[in-house]
């Protein structure tokens, strides 16, 4: 029964953070209520107890009971357990519960609960208000999330099925994740790509199945001086912008490229001549193209071809 | 090792639960003296009849050995909770790592919004760097998985668009702005009365009555091409209803043209950039898409960046039509499209 176990793990919890001395299994047993009688059934429920409340973050501590002792027991040190004193001005306040909001509905709803729980209980008072008229989310449709937030503070390698942009059949990636980052609404993974041996970026919404361990926790080291962030963004930045298209564009059109020109000139027969700086052929010519008729690109003729095959294209 | 990640990232299981509610609960009441049921039930969630509970349990904890021992002495008489003796628990646990990580993680985003600078972000910098300097001190080792989650909010609105948005809003001033419209390609001029600043998807965006449409409508902020403040106050109608951010922004009508479309492995990303009401993979890592619209001008755009790497299949009319503007756009170049 759920109250009966929540019962025994009060008492666990209320034992172990009452001694200063490492406690023995059978005087856990003898001081907390609710266990069985049998040795060996409360042996077994005592290491699923005490795994559960690890993993709500209960820090027990195994050590010596005795110098002349061998048995090992169990205590729960205050410096441990509490959360240090925390005191929020009003305006950190305001900050804090709008931060709360932006996982909302997301992953890690549940972590922000739990975090404001205790900063309730610590006399922090979020009040829902926070900034009104601001309303900043993060969402997390990615079912790879979960797994790879957990993988990366767990420090545990992973392996999982993606397809590459582009690419008609998933492969299998292993990968040691260093961290996640979330750009333009989309999260990706970076780490050290296994079987290519060299640092990869993987979004996450071309992951394809489930995402599994490939090895214990700890066994991933993110090398020093590591900044996730930027390894992300130097893949997913578009070169720069070393070369210039002149194109023409009806008079009063095309306002998407005008945006990006570096000159305009009015030029004859309702035409505009625009200079646009590029970098990549294919990613510009397919820009260009979506302008359909009210755009010509003169120059240059790479350019010209690449944006003549994207029409020919949709005809094929 | 082929376990599946992801074994604890459900909630936590219902006797853990509540045995971290019994654990706040304690300090919650010690750190406030004396506090009323009705307050704390809000607070926790709870109806007041489960809370009585809660401290019935926490009042009924019971160490036997190595003498009988009840370390929780509380009373809530008159509906008014007061815990004279908890030592063993009277502070609260610690910050677990997704606590802390997942509320610093949400900071930091705050502190991407705007330029940087003093007065430039969404939200005062000064109250930001001492709220995470606090969180982060609070949360010791726990914060450091936050140093390896990021989240990048794109700063390509024109400078100013932010910090102005935001002041009118707490003013309360109407708007005045250029949009520019990319479906159609076009640059247009309004009047809207700004209701909230969403982030939403890595993008910041006006949620604003726009007095053209007579509607509540989106504009991205790096798409706007000129913003002022107008000394006249906003007048949002009082049934003007605010987007559900939590449900998706663009969320298709009923009414709204259904478009199906076809793309090679080249043209996967349409069904990651665009909301899709469903994407079905088909053979050689082919996948349908199908769309939801009230305005194919976009879509034409669309088919024609695509080139062959994407097909639309339906409506026919909308296929001859993209078709046909490929065609007039080729004859510019002097090709025969055959």
């Amino acid at each position: 029964m759920s109250k009966r176990k929540t019962e025994r793990l009060l008492g666990l919890v209320v034992c172990l953070l009452s001694t200063e001395r490492y406690l023995t299994a059978s005087q856990i047993r003898a001081a907390v209520p609710g266990y069985p009688d049998s040795f060996d059934a409360f042996k077994r429920m005592f290491e699923r107890d005490k795994e559960e409340l690890r993993e709500v973050g209960i820090p027990i501590e195994v050590g010596p009971t005795s110098p002349l002792e061998e048995e090992l027991g169990y205590r729960i040190t205050r410096q441990a357990y509490v959360l240090p004193d925390i005191h929020l001005e009003p305006d950190e306040v305001a900050i804090l519960a709008l931060a709360a909001r932006v996982w909302r509905r997301a992953e890690l709803a549940g972590a922000v609960a739990g975090a404001l729980l205790k900063l309730r209980a610590a006399g922090v008072e979020p009040e829902e208000s926070g900034q009104p008229g601001i309303e900043p989310r993060l969402a997390t449709g990615e079912e790879a999330f979960g797994p790879l937030w957990e993988a990366v503070r767990d420090r545990r390698p992973v392996a999982f099925a993606y397809r590459a942009a582009g690419r008609s059949d998933p492969a299998r990636r292993e990968l040691e994740p260093w961290g996640v980052v979330n750009r333009r609404g989309h999260w990706y993974v970076a780490g050290h790509d296994r079987g290519r041996g060299e640092v990869r970026v993987f979004r996450l919404s071309r992951m394809e199945g489930p995402v599994s361990y490939a090895g214990p926790p700890g066994s991933v080291t993110v090398p020093a001086g590591t900044d996730v962030r930027e390894i992300v963004r130097s893949w997913d930045s578009h070169p720069p912008e070393r070369r210039t298209a002149r194109v023409r564009v009806r008079a009063g059109s095309c306002f998407g490229l005008r945006r990006h020109a570096s000159s305009e000139q009015p030029g004859p027969d309702g035409w505009d001549v625009l200079e646009v700086p590029f970098a990549d052929v294919p990613w510009h010519a397919e820009q260009l193209a979506s302008f359909g008729s009210d755009v010509i690109v003169d120059e240059p003729v790479d350019l010209r071809e690449a944006v003549i095959t994207r029409l020919k294209g949709v005809l094929a | 090792m082929t376990a599946t990640a992801g074994g604890t990232a459900g909630p936590p299981a219902r006797a853990t639960a509540r045995l971290q509610r019994l654990l706040a609960l304690v300090p919650y009441v010690m750190s406030r003296k004396v506090v009323g049921l009705a307050e704390t039930a809000a607070a926790f969630g709870v109806s007041e009849r489960e809370l009585v509970d809660d401290l019935n349990m926490l009042w009924c904890v019971e160490l036997r050995a190595p003498d009988p021992y009840c370390p929780i002495d509380l009373s809530y008489e008159g509906g008014e909770i007061e815990v004279s003796q908890a030592e063993p628990m009277d502070r609260p646990l610690r910050l677990a790592a997704d606590e802390a990580s997942a509320l610093l993680v949400a900071l930091r985003m705050l502190g991407e919004l705007g330029q940087p600078g003093p007065g430039l972000g969404l939200v005062d910098s000064s109250a930001l760097s001492r709220t995470i300097a606090k969180l982060e001190a609070a949360a010791g080792e726990a914060a450091g998985l936050s140093a390896q989650v990021s989240v990048h909010v794109e700063r390509d609105a024109i400078d100013g668009v932010l910090t102005l948005v935001r002041d009118a809003i707490a003013a309360g001033r109407r708007l005045h702005l250029s949009y520019y419209v990319p479906g159609r390609d076009e640059a247009t001029d309004r009047d809207v009365d700004p209701m909230r600043l969403l982030v939403v998807e890595g993008r910041s965006y006006l949620e604003g009555w726009c007095r053209r449409a007579e509607a509540v409508r989106l504009f991205r902020l790096d798409r706007v091409l000129r913003i002022e403040m107008l000394d006249l106050p906003a007048q949002v109608p009082v049934d003007a209803q605010q987007v559900d951010v939590d449900q998706g922004l663009f969320r298709p009508s009923p009414q709204d043209l259904r478009v199906v479309i076809d793309l090679a492995p080249r043209g996967r990303w349409v069904a990651e950039y665009y909301p899709c009401e469903s994407v079905e993979d088909l053979a050689d890592g082919q996948v349908r898409v199908v769309l939801r619209t009230p305005d194919t001008a976009w879509v034409r755009r669309l088919a024609l960046r695509l080139g062959d790497d994407g097909r639309v299949v339906a409506p026919a009319s909308l296929a001859e039509q993209v078709r046909a503007d490929a065609t007039t756009a080729l004859a510019h170049y002097g090709d025969d499209p055959r």
